[in-house]
């Protein structure tokens, strides 16, 4: 209840629609997304189908929302987000291991891959993460996602939303070929993303 | 508001009108049979999306002032906010903008609420004015920064002003009309609106010659004239409704229509400079809440402004 009411309210505040069931694979799977607002994780998942939507969690860097009570509580408590290491990667401490558990749950990802917020809107380089998770994971569909305008709605730096509309695609699903090396996967899962910009 | 009689006909004429484009509608798409014709299909949406409009629109009027105002006062905010998502804006645009939608735009129909005129008509001109260049240097971004200025002024201008001026005329006193400001509210949103639907209609029966070819290629001489002198002879049958004789009544209808003509073809100068066709897509069939109300824009503050210079 809700959640389907924060979910209602995040999409009228960035216009952006819910999305028909057979717009998606057969959960789980790997939604993957330019980054460049805070609202970028809420907008996708609330423009998921419900039933979709809570076996969703987002991935975000444990650095940030671990640092207040009130950001603890968004991540941990509200959205179910995986939250990994983005600073240290050590052998004790791999970003990697939190998300498989969570895809061998029976739940769906929504993963940055560009690391962090885009500070211009442009899209930049993707991090390794995603091939790893594609390479651990093969069967896993990897879908594309793009948004536009979340940062004109919620820029990198301000807490007041201003309500322009939003725009969310969903893209054709992906999937690591045999021989595929890293950078040609990343490089292809970006320009998936970007494909789908207007 | 009390509902008197002259309302309740105005309204029973509009119902009545959307039954008949509903049973038109409805037989021409039994012809079409099977075969999905695009015409009909926008006819059918755009239809259906007038039975929502007027019910929503009714339904203000039948609160009074208050329900009048707050319609148009979100009519204005979702109007900006597919105009300023049209416009090219930068981050240092950011707290301006804030302003711009939660405090000016509500503050320009709280001025209509109270009915205090002074402010009301120099808010968005004089104040709004001098603010959001101000709030924008202090932000520090000098980049491009006459063009988002302008841009943002005159997005507040179009979709908040100008159209603040429509629940505006419920403030006229107009002696011997007193209380009945409802109707010339309907009044001037039904001659606005038909003239657009009687232009759509004559031009897509007699329309040849373009009129505007690079601005709006759906424009015809035929549709214009058709829709100006019909919708104005609908303005002046309707001038028992009104504070006017019935030539009176006519003329204003015919200005009207010429400012809604104008209202729409700037709007859709815009609309191609952006490379869009449409402003939204919150209503079926017509597109955004801004292709509905352009050609309402432009008619509202001179409709306002005469009735006011000659009547009060």
């Amino acid at each position: 209840m809700t959640a389907d009411f924060v979910a209602w309210l995040i999409r009228v505040v960035c216009g952006v629609r819910l999305l028909p069931a057979e717009a998606l694979p057969p959960g789980p799977v790997i939604l993957f997304a330019n980054h460049s607002s805070h609202l970028d994780f809420a907008t996708i998942w609330a423009a998921l189908p419900p039933g979709f939507r809570a076996r969703t969690r987002p991935v975000a860097g444990r650095d940030y929302w671990l640092r207040t009570a009130l950001r603890r509580w968004i991540a941990g408590g509200f959205f179910r987000a995986v939250l990994i290491e983005r600073q240290q990667v050590t052998v004790k401490s791999n970003p990697l291991e939190p998300m498989l558990a969570a895809l061998d749950a029976g739940d769906s990802l929504i993963v940055f891959p560009e690391g962090t917020r885009s500070p211009d809107g442009r899209i930049q380089e993707f991090k390794a993460g995603l091939y790893h998770l594609a390479r651990s994971r093969p069967a896993r569909p990897l879908v594309p996602v793009h948004l536009q305008n979340l940062s004109r709605i919620l820029p990198k730096g301000e807490f007041l939303p201003v309500p322009l509309l939003g725009n969310l695609r969903v893209g054709p699903a992906l999937r690591l070929e045999a021989d595929e090396t890293k950078p040609a996967f990343l490089a292809r899962a970006r320009a998936a993303v970007e494909s789908l910009a207007r | 508001m009390k509902p008197d009689r002259e309302l309740l006909c105005m309204v029973g004429g509009i119902v009545g009108l959307l039954a008949l484009s509903s049973v038109v509608t409805f037989l021409l798409k039994r012809r079409a049979g099977g075969t999905p014709n695009a015409v009909v299909a926008n006819l059918d949406a755009r239809v259906k999306a007038w039975w929502v409009m007027v019910a929503v629109f009714g339904v203000a009027l039948a609160t009074g002032g208050l329900g009048s105002v707050i319609l148009f006062g979100l009519m204005s905010f979702f109007a900006l906010r597919e105009f300023i998502t049209l416009t090219p804006t930068r981050p240092g645009d950011h707290r301006t903008l804030f302003w711009a939608f939660f405090i000016i735009t509500p503050l320009q129909y709280y001025l209509v609420a109270m009915e205090w005129y002074g402010l009301f008509s120099v808010l968005i001109p004089v104040y709004a004015f001098i603010f959001v260049p101000t709030r924008s240097a202090l932000a520090g971004d000098s980049e491009h920064f006459l063009e988002r200025t302008a841009k943002i002024q005159w997005a507040l201008m179009v979709c908040v002003y100008c159209l603040s001026h429509v629940p505006a005329l419920l403030m006229l006193q107009i002696p011997g009309y007193e209380g009945q400001n409802g109707k010339l509210l309907l009044f001037f949103v039904l001659v606005v609106q038909i003239s657009d639907v009687l232009q759509y209609v004559w031009g897509k029966l007699f329309g040849k010659h373009k009129i505007a070819p690079t601005i709006s290629p759906n424009k015809t001489v035929e549709g214009f004239w058709g829709g100006v002198l019909s919708a104005s002879a609908i303005g002046a049958a309707l001038w028992w409704a009104t504070p006017f004789t019935w030539w009176q009544a006519g003329l204003f209808s015919f200005l009207l229509t010429l400012m809604g003509f104008f209202g729409g073809l700037v709007m859709s100068a815009i609309k191609r400079d952006r490379g869009v066709k449409d402003y939204g897509t919150l209503i079926e069939g017509h597109g955004g809440v801004m292709d509905r109300i352009d050609s309402l824009c432009f008619a509202a503050p001179v409709f306002f402004h005469l009735v006011r210079y000659c009547f009060t």
